[in-house]
């Protein structure tokens, strides 16, 4: 210890760079600690879920549940021809839900901020609405409504497309609107107007760019929540992945845990990619 | 070499002309109103510019001088009057069909391009080929003295720069019209006097109409050709600079430009007795009787030693560099507002004597409230 002037004591400087050294490495060490712990949580049920589709009662390993699984696209096998059926379906609603949530929530979420802001409120509220309604209520509600789709366009799965984005309103509404919260869309869009843009070009060349991360927020959320949704496809008697991961387990639970494996690494690979062609949009953006 | 667009709009194809130069042409804004619920923000406004000119709009919040010139960018649909540009009435064309170019008071600069980009859009959307879309950007991007800049995003520039970029943007589609709307009062002090500068420099050699708001009156009384004050949703007055500081036709007007002093005097006429001194009053003035004197501080002088119906106790003095103030009191205690050289400042002091002396220059004098 050394006295100071005020006659106060202060630390050495040696001492007080291995106290900041050890307290480097304590936290250092508990940030491992978190990944870890966080890593054990996703780790565990998907290990487990492994370990389930392969094991023997008697002990040992067999992975003949897999078979209708790797064999998905060629193999008649009742399991493979569910899986298919349920993994197209799902794969066509992602694709309609994330059109059809985008082409409704965008243009209305710019035109309301342009012409009609004393309606964000109302449209906040209406957006955020799905999220307390539980999904029973939901089907009980939109059931005469999906009859006349029956009559209209079929009852093709893809249909779920249209209480699929009812779904997804709340989550892509938050993350829409945060992104076009960072920028000023009545400025930009003025500018771009005064200099002889029609709506089009503001909405494709102005505001969309700036808002790409938004979007693809949005999008994630929603390809995630339609991959897993599994009530309103059943309750409407409609193939999706979900559903049909169910009926395989009917008859065969090794198969049924294989396949959520697999549902969860396609929701894993598609998210990538979606993240992949964000950030090679936005590079070739800046460059 | 011309050529009409997809949008409608003639565009200039960018091989022969000057790219930085343009013809003015006549503006007017006719018998405007607009009201949004029950507040009146243009209550019958009437506008003519000439070609070439600069008009500044100058007048306090929600006078109605932004929605003004929203009107005439097409930003703002007005509920009655007509929009007339070069003979062509164009009340109710589209905006981005009303070949205008705008600078905005919040930073427009669309954030994913660069400044180039950014100039070149309103190019793009003409259809003007790259080469004579790049010279021309390049060209514009000069004559706001950023051409080094020109491969920078917004985020890369300082606001004067974000400025200057989307004063070269407006320009480079050589609009029949440039809007100016407070460009400046997102900068600080010392940007805002040099862009202000620039910007009546570029206008006189492009050659362009323009419509300038601001609330700033220094602003206003340096760039433009007429300032029009307004109030209320009209033009109370419009005239040059000089004519408008000097020769205010109402009390709003003298009384928002400048400092001015209320004093009581005596009309008779053409001239007004203010503390024993004969004021020559600008026309309008009652005729005879107690008036208020509207009169400038330049135009009050200061003496030692209190004597007569000026007789005053110096209040305050402060030192403005070249010039400064002094503010005095009258035995019937009113201030009265003195500017005098630096030196004459300085020989004051709180609670000296002395005697206020109105000089003969031209007043406005109003009836007794």
């Amino acid at each position: 210890m050394t006295a100071t002037l005020a006659g106060l004591t202060e630390t050495p400087p040696e001492k007080r760079r291995s106290q900041l050294a050890t307290r480097r490495r304590s936290q250092r060490a508990f940030r491992w600690v978190v990944v870890a712990v966080v890593l054990l949580f996703f780790a565990i049920p998907i290990l487990s879920l492994l370990d389930s589709s392969s094991r023997l009662r008697g002990g040992g390993r067999e992975w003949s549940a897999w078979d209708p699984i790797l064999q998905v696209a060629t193999s008649s096998d009742p399991s493979s021809r569910l899986i298919r059926d349920g993994l197209v379906n799902s794969l066509l609603l992602v694709a309609a839900t994330l059109v059809l949530m985008l082409l409704l929530l965008i243009p209305t979420m710019i035109w309301i901020r342009l012409r009609a802001p004393y309606l964000r409120r109302i449209m906040e509220f209406v957006c955020l609405l799905p999220l307390t309604i539980p999904a029973i209520v939901l089907v009980v509600g939109l059931g005469p409504v999906y009859r006349r789709v029956a009559d209209l366009l079929g009852t093709g799965a893809v249909w779920l497309c249209f209480i699929y984005a009812i779904l997804v309103l709340p989550f892509a509404y938050r993350a829409l609107d945060a992104g076009l919260d960072g920028i000023e869309v009545r400025t930009l869009s003025e500018a771009a107007r005064s200099l002889g843009a029609g709506w089009g070009t503001v909405m494709f060349r102005i505001v969309l760019p700036n808002i790409r991360s938004a979007v693809i927020s949005a999008s994630f959320i929603s390809l995630a929540l339609v991959l897993g949704e599994y009530t309103v496809a059943s309750l409407l008697a409609r193939r999706n992945l979900q559903t049909a991961i169910f009926l395989v387990g009917q008859n065969n639970v090794k198969t049924a845990s294989a396949m959520a494996l697999v549902a969860l690494a396609l929701g894993f690979v598609l998210l990538l990619l979606l993240s992949l062609v964000s950030s090679r949009t936005s590079r070739k953006a800046t460059s | 070499m011309t050529a009409r667009t997809s949008a409608g709009i003639v565009a200039d194809t960018g091989s022969t002309r000057s790219d930085t130069s343009t013809q003015g042409v006549t503006v007017e804004l006719a018998g405007l109103r607009r009201s949004f619920g029950s507040v009146h923000a243009l209550d019958g406004m009437q506008l003519a510019m000439s070609p070439g000119e600069l008009v500044v709009l100058l007048g306090p919040s929600g006078c109605g001088k932004t929605t003004a010139l929203r009107v005439l960018a097409g930003l703002e649909e007005a509920d009655e009057g007509r929009v007339v540009v070069d003979g062509r009435d164009i009340t109710h064309v589209p905006t981005n069909k009303r070949d205008m170019g705008m600078v905005f008071q919040a930073y427009s600069l669309f954030p994913h391009m660069t400044a180039r980009e950014n100039v070149e859009f309103g190019l793009r959307l003409r259809g003007i080929d790259g080469a004579a879309r790049k010279r021309r950007a390049g060209e514009n991007l000069e004559l706001v003295g950023l051409a080094a800049q020109a491969d920078r995003y917004a985020h890369q520039m300082s606001g004067g720069q974000q400025q200057r970029v989307a004063l070269a943007r407006a320009l480079a589609i050589q609009p029949q019209v440039l809007l100016l709307d407070e460009p400046l009062s997102a900068l600080d002090a010392k940007v805002r006097v040099q862009l202000r500068d620039e910007i009546r420099r570029i206008q006189l050699e492009v050659g362009i109409t323009t419509l300038f708001v601001t609330h700033d009156q220094e602003e206003a009384l340096a760039v433009a050709d007429r300032v029009g004050v307004m109030r209320e949703g009209k033009i109370e007055q419009i005239a040059a600079p000089d004519e408008i500081y000097n020769r205010p036709t109402t009390r709003f007007v003298a009384e928002f430009i400048g400092s001015t002093n209320r004093l009581a005097g005596t009309s008779s006429g053409a001239v007004a007795d203010v503390l024993g001194s004969r004021v020559p009053l600008l026309p309008g003035a009652p005729a005879s009787g107690p008036v208020m004197v509207l009169v400038r501080p330049e135009a009050v002088r200061i003496t030692m030693g209190a004597d007569g119906p000026g007789a005053a106790t110096v209040v305050s003095t402060s030192f403005l560099g070249a010039h400064g103030r002094v503010q005095v009191r009258l035995r019937d205690d009113t201030l009265v507002l003195a500017q005098l050289s630096a030196p004459e400042v300085s020989a004051l002091s709180a609670g000296d004597q002395v005697t206020v002396v109105v000089q003969p220059t031209e007043a406005l004098a109003t009836a007794v409230d």
